[in-house]
């Protein structure tokens, strides 16, 4: 097979930015929870906020600086392997982009050496308004960066000039149809995914008997927080799914391997989509649910894919539609977490019932895998279109590069990422079995020699919960 | 294009010249202290050197996405012709600082590795700076284009000349880092880091002349920018005027002064930059493409300028009181230590 730099050149996008990806999924939420509980600290001074806080700081520390080094490479990326959609889009995309560098890297920067380094350089206020504006700017971040990728997926306000795009009208560009419900989704995402990493968290300490307020505290917060979200991403999904539906039938079509199409169309729970033959093995489907839950009507019309040429469909097809399967399926995984923790607070057994905390570890890492798996179902349902319906991506990429050259930088991504990632993800590990109350004493790890804090009291052995 | 009522690109070129500027300055000084870092003396003095920049660093490489993205948003002809032509100098520093960036956390929580840590900070540092400096190089060559792209290989960027400017900004961005850890530090450390910033600016002098003897021979536009009449009487100061800064601060670095390295680092940066815009102007793409017809569409610069600047001044003040809290000599009781 010769090398092609078109499918090179997505699969290192692929490859970067799914690792760029996980980062933000986790400190949007983490920066807001870290602010929470900065505030819960000033406003009622008790410790036990500050040691959580000061606990998951330090990990945020980690997250943060490889979810920035891995952020550098994005904008390049649209330079170097992307020069042909640069040229065409650059007039329409990148004001977005910059005034997501001005409104959120810079405040995230500053801010962030101060939550760091300055609690004890700091009045205490300031530094509660140095954790609130590192949650704005990531918040802020989120919104230009899915603004810019909305547009992709539904172009508006613009107007094509000699083959690049110009903006007409810049709140159409910005709030472009798809853009409100993926925002909205999207958040909601990300503050689960770290919801559910906190939760584990506290479970597992819960479970060995260790940090148990502090645990008690994080569980049952994240907890109450997360009876609200998850319950709310299913309305927003959905919101979002008839929007597709409307804006990009081709792409809701991948999704559920809709061939034909038909009224009263069946809800595919199995298949294995073939695009040769235009059909589906295996199916293993619900009569007349696809159409109720598509269109809210069990009689409602679902366009398939045969209605677009071959070269205009999402290819391949298996991606979105079992990328949007694993997504559905952790919801509802995610949901049932939730009901059994209303059913166990009311009785009382929240903190003790090990069956729900062994729930809760297993639980912590599905988020990550939700957010991965949306992102491609909506990103492979996009092509073949850089911009969606306007563009081609094979039309899109430089025109300078070789096969040979998109080869070798993948190869350096893919080294690169796969050692810093690997060493972070086991600091973090190694930080969360630490511990919040030897995180917080600020651990000589390297030049010993310092006193140490006395350890904190053995952990009590709780109520229960302990075999 | 039909007649602007108002004219953009002037002031587009000053932000971005400036905030380019900046991120020169302030990346590299921090890369200039990653540079050094390789030769101090012991683990007590690496942690103080490093800890001179750990709250700050994140800030300065901001301006590097801003850079990038505001050639995008203001000149996108430029973006999409001279990134790509530059794609392994790119790849090289993308993925050095990728590694030097990391470096700060892991090389603190991870101590059985801390070598490998420390040296890919070291390591991480020099790539980047010099990767820079192989894109600045390519820059001034100019680019091989056809209609709106670049048309040459990837590797052409590599030659003698860019390979020249490389090591000639590895140099200069340990100047700059000499120069701030001569403000942040105390005693050794600081006698140090005067003598590293002596072999620095060895190293700077000979490439700034370097540079700048064989660049009027890279093009005829050039040599006759500079050597027809009356530019060569307009521009005979700027090399009289480097030559009095860089013994400003031959001399700073010798005597007890602790700011004025920094500052004539700075000046130093300050002069080849105009020495480049000079022999460049009005070109963004050299030689090829101008900055007025590379320009984003009117409606492009405008939306993006309002935002600017309202944005920027609040920037620069927070940015500035962050630098505030970190004031003074560097300590060990704060940040990785």
């Amino acid at each position: 097979m010769s090398l092609d730099p078109v499918v090179l050149s997505r699969l290192q996008f692929a490859w970067v930015i799914a690792f760029h990806f996980l980062l933000p999924a986790f400190t949007v939420g983490l920066a807001s929870f870290i602010a929470v509980l900065e505030g819960l600290h000033l406003a009622t001074g008790r410790e036990i906020y500050f040691r959580i806080s000061t606990f998951w700081i330090k990990i945020f520390a980690v997250s943060f600086g490889m979810g920035v080094v891995s952020g550098i490479v994005m904008p390049f990326q649209i330079g170097t392997n992307w020069s042909r959609f640069s040229d065409a889009a650059a007039d329409v995309i990148s004001p977005l982009l910059a005034y997501e560098g001005l409104t959120a890297f810079f405040l995230e920067a500053a801010f962030l050496g101060v939550l760091l380094f300055g609690r004890n350089l700091v009045p205490r206020w300031a530094h509660f308004v140095a954790a609130l504006m590192v949650a704005l700017g990531t918040l802020f971040s989120t919104f230009w960066i899915l603004a810019t990728n909305s547009w992709m997926q539904t172009p508006a306000g613009y107007e094509i000039v000699n083959g690049r795009f110009l903006p007409k009208d810049w709140l159409q560009v910005i709030f472009n149809p798809s853009f409100p419900y993926r925002l909205a989704h999207t958040v909601d995402a990300v503050y689960i995914t770290t919801g559910f990493v906190v939760i584990g968290v506290a479970a597992s300490y819960l479970r060995s008997g260790r940090f148990v307020d502090e645990a008690r505290t994080m569980l049952s917060m994240t907890l109450w927080l997360l009876t609200v979200l998850v319950p709310l991403q299913f309305f927003l999904g959905d919101a979002h799914g008839l929007n597709t539906l409307e804006h990009q039938p081709a792409k809701l079509a991948a999704i559920e391997a809709i061939w034909d199409t038909h009224s009263r169309v069946a809800l595919n729970l199995f298949a294995i989509p073939d695009e040769k033959a235009e059909t589906n093995r295996y199916e293993l489907a619900i009569p007349d649910l696809g159409s109720l839950i598509l269109t809210h009507d069990p009689n409602g019309t679902v366009r398939g894919l045969k209605d677009w040429p071959a070269d205009e469909r999402p290819s391949p097809v298996i991606v979105p539609f079992f990328g949007f399967r694993i997504m559905v399926g952790i919801a509802l995984v995610m949901l049932g977490v939730v009901v059994a923790s209303l059913w166990l607070r009311s009785r009382g057994e929240l903190f003790d019932a090990r069956w729900f905390l062994w729930l809760c570890t297993l639980a912590s890492p599905l988020g990550f895998v939700a957010v991965l798996a949306g992102w491609a179902t909506t990103e492979v349902g996009r092509q073949p279109w850089t911009v969606y319906g306007l563009l081609r991506t094979a039309d899109s990429v430089s025109p300078s590069l070789t096969g040979f050259d998109v080869a070798v930088s993948f190869a350096g991504y893919c080294i690169v990422y796969l050692v810093m990632f690997s060493a972070g993800f086991a600091l973090m590990v190694r930080l969360i079995r630490l511990g919040p109350a030897e995180a917080a004493i600020e651990p000589d790890a390297i030049e010993s020699g310092r006193p140490q804090h006395p350890v904190q009291a053995l952990p009590s052995t709780g109520a229960g919960g302990r075999p | 294009m039909s007649q602007p009522v108002l004219d953009f690109v002037p002031i587009w070129t000053l932000i971005l010249g400036v905030g380019v500027f900046l991120y020169v300055l302030l990346d590299g000084f921090d890369l200039g202290v990653g540079i050094l870092y390789g030769f101090a003396p012991d683990r007590d003095s690496r942690n103080l050197v490093m800890n001179s920049i750990a709250p700050i660093w994140d800030g300065n490489e901001t301006w590097l996405v801003l850079g990038g993205i505001a050639l995008m948003a203001a000149f996108p002809l430029a973006f999409a012709i001279i990134i790509p032509a530059v794609y392994f100098p790119v790849l090289i520093m993308l993925l050095a600082l990728i590694f030097r960036g990391v470096a700060f956390e892991f090389r603190y929580r991870d101590a059985e590795h801390r070598t490998f840590w420390d040296r890919a900070f070291n390591y991480g540092s020099i790539l980047g700076a010099f990767a820079q400096g192989v894109v600045l190089g390519a820059f001034i060559q100019g680019f091989e284009t056809e209609g709106r792209h670049f048309a040459g290989g990837s590797f052409d960027c590599f030659t003698p000349f860019s390979f020249l400017t490389g090591a000639a900004l590895v140099f200069g961005y340990s100047l700059l880092g000499a120069g701030w850890l001569i403000l942040k530090t105390e005693g050794t450390l600081q006698d140090w880091a005067r003598t590293l910033g002596r072999l620095s600016l060895g190293g700077v002098l000979i490439g700034i002349a370097a540079v700048s003897l064989w660049t009027p021979f890279l093009k005829a536009e050039i040599w006759e920018r500079w050597f027809s009449w009356p530019h060569i009487a307009i521009l005979a100061p700027v090399p009289v005027i480097t030559a009095l800064i860089a013994y400003w601060e031959w001399r700073s670095l010798n005597n007890r002064s602790e700011a004025a390295p920094f500052i004539a680092a700075v000046c130093l940066f300050a002069m080849s930059y105009l020495g480049i815009a000079i022999s460049l102007w009005p070109m963004i793409v050299p030689y090829k493409f101008t900055l007025w017809e590379a320009a984003s569409s009117e409606a492009t610069q405008a939306f993006l300028l309002v935002g600017t600047l309202f944005l920027l001044p609040i920037i620069l003040m927070y940015t500035g009181w962050s630098y505030w809290v970190f004031r003074g000599k560097v300590r060990g009781d704060l940040g990785y230590h």
